[in-house]
């Protein structure tokens, strides 16, 4: 189908965005890429007055790499984010993860920081935010600049704690500490597809390489990203057995409490992600091992 | 509410293009119905399907997820541009034709935009390189092995093409 018709703004700076909003928040939506704003339109489902388009906001299409973390402005597309080299040698998990999300023609012009703000519990960019412990940069003419940690910016599915009269304007992903090994990886029907299951994992070792400390996120097994900490069965274990990591894996699948839906039924995901987290932990510490 | 109109400019295959359009009017029906270049198609509108694929700036996007609006002042390849500057037969669409990589031909043009840019990308793809270029456009006829083919075959004459000038 066809999208509503729609009164369009496309402002060339960030303070006109704002002011735009402040203006029209409530009967406005910020377009980024418009990859998952524009089926939704056009699928008539959303019938926003007003579009925001931040195509043209130059100043925030960026990908910037510190000794802390990675900076990602609300135009860099996915595509930019899985290029850029300085930001995988600093966290080689956003290249893993966000070549997982949809297709290249997808990333070519999605947005990372529009995927945190629809904040779709498939997604996999939100995830990773929610594993490193990253915030979320807002910005609004009430409140100027607001910082919101990731535990507290995905409220729900389909729900961040983005405003209305709000543009996300940076996402920053934090280096993880020490010797850290890092996975990504996820079951989908198709090639591209959501997945069914995803998870991502940090594996931190010692000066020795003896693992100190485990975590996984997954994606598609709640309402937001849930975030999961194994260290208890991995730290001080016996890893050359494998043992560990199947513990690990089971400790993720007694605590999520994933749903059924026309994709697959709720044990199904779960032993996916038994199976998945033994798998990836066990990637994410051979990355870094001795 | 009579709808806001919108002055818009394109380069669409290296000429300047104008139209005035409503805000929603999408990248693709401004291609196919203000531009009459009804070479690319629209089969999903939801950006599943790949068929409305055309170049901006040289990248493969969905234009079913892009208002024209949008892209004002920015540069689009469609498959009617993926030709040689004569007009002859462009190396993609040359080794689809030769491959037999297409049968009804409606999901033809996203992937020969699809691959152009990928092969500027990736002038020398292995087999599963080529399968994975076109991982994100559907074909309801070919089955894709012969596709997949052309993608090799369109490498080869590319090559050939820029050796002999
Ligand atoms: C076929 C297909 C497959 C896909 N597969 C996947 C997948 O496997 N995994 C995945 O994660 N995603 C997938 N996506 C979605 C894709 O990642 C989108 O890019 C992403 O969800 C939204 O980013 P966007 O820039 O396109 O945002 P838009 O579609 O423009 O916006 C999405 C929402 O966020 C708001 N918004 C966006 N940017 C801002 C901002 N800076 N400030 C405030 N509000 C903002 C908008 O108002 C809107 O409500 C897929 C999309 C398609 C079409
Ligand atoms: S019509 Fe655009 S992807 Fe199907
Ligand atoms: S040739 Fe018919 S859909 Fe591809």
């Amino acid at each position: 189908m066809k999208p509503p018709p729609v009164v369009y703004h496309g402002p060339d700076t960030v303070a006109e965005a704002v002011r735009l909003l402040a203006e029209h928040g409530a009967e406005a939506k910020v377009l980024a890429g418009g990859q998952s704003l524009v089926p939704m339109l056009n699928m008539r489902l959303t019938a926003p007055a007003r579009l925001v388009d931040v195509n043209r906001l130059d100043e925030l299409a960026y990908v910037r790499t510190d000794l802390h973390g990675v900076r990602v402005g609300a135009l860099a597309r996915h595509a930019d984010v899985e290029r850029a080299t300085h930001a995988f040698e600093a966290i080689p998990l956003l290249r893993q993860a966000v070549r997982t999300v949809a297709h290249p023609t997808i990333r070519n012009r999605g947005t990372t920081v529009g995927s945190l703000v629809h904040a779709d519990p498939c997604g996999e960019m939100p995830a990773v935010l929610a594993l490193l412990d990253g915030e979320v940069t807002l910005r609004s003419e009430r409140d100027g600049e607001r910082i919101v940690a990731a535990r507290d910016f995905f409220v729900g599915p389909m729900e961040s704690a983005c405003r209305e009269d709000e543009i996300a304007v940076e996402a920053y992903f934090p280096r993880p500490r020490g010797r850290t090994g890092s996975d990504w990886r996820e079951v989908s029907r198709r090639n591209g597809d959501y997945a069914l299951c995803g998870v991502g994992t940090l594996v931190r070792v010692d000066e020795v390489g003896a693992v100190v400390g485990a975590t996984a996120v997954y994606i598609a097994m709640g309402p937001v990203p849930q975030v999961v900490d194994v260290t208890e069965a991995v730290a001080g274990a016996d890893i050359a057995s494998g043992v560990a990591w199947a513990a690990a894996g089971q400790i993720a699948a007694d605590r999520l409490e994933p749903e059924d839906d026309i994709h697959a039924g709720a044990d199904y995901r779960r032993h996916l992600a038994r199976v998945l987290t033994a798998r990836s932990l066990q990637a994410a510490y051979e990355a870094v091992a001795p | 509410m009579s709808e806001q109109r919108h002055q818009v400019t394109v380069t669409v295959n290296g000429v300047t293009r104008r139209a005035e359009v409503p805000a929603r009017r999408l990248l693709a029906d401004f291609l196919r119905m203000d531009l009459r270049l009804t070479g690319t198609h629209l089969g999903c509108e939801h950006g599943v399907c790949g068929a409305c694929t055309v170049l901006l700036d040289g990248v493969p996007v969905r234009s079913c997820l892009i208002f024209a609006v949008s892209v004002d002042g920015h540069a689009v390849t469609t498959v009617e541009g993926c030709c040689e500057p004569a007009g002859e037969l462009g190396p993609v669409q040359q080794a689809f034709h030769e491959c037999h990589g297409l049968q009804c031909g409606f999901c033809t043009p996203g992937f020969i935009t699809t691959i152009t840019a990928y092969l500027e990308e990736n002038p020398k793809p292995t087999e599963e390189e080529a399968r994975e270029a076109i991982g994100g456009n559907l074909c309801r006829c070919t089955g894709y092995q012969n596709i997949v083919a052309a993608v090799l075959r369109a490498a080869e004459l590319k090559r050939e093409r820029e050796a002999t000038p």
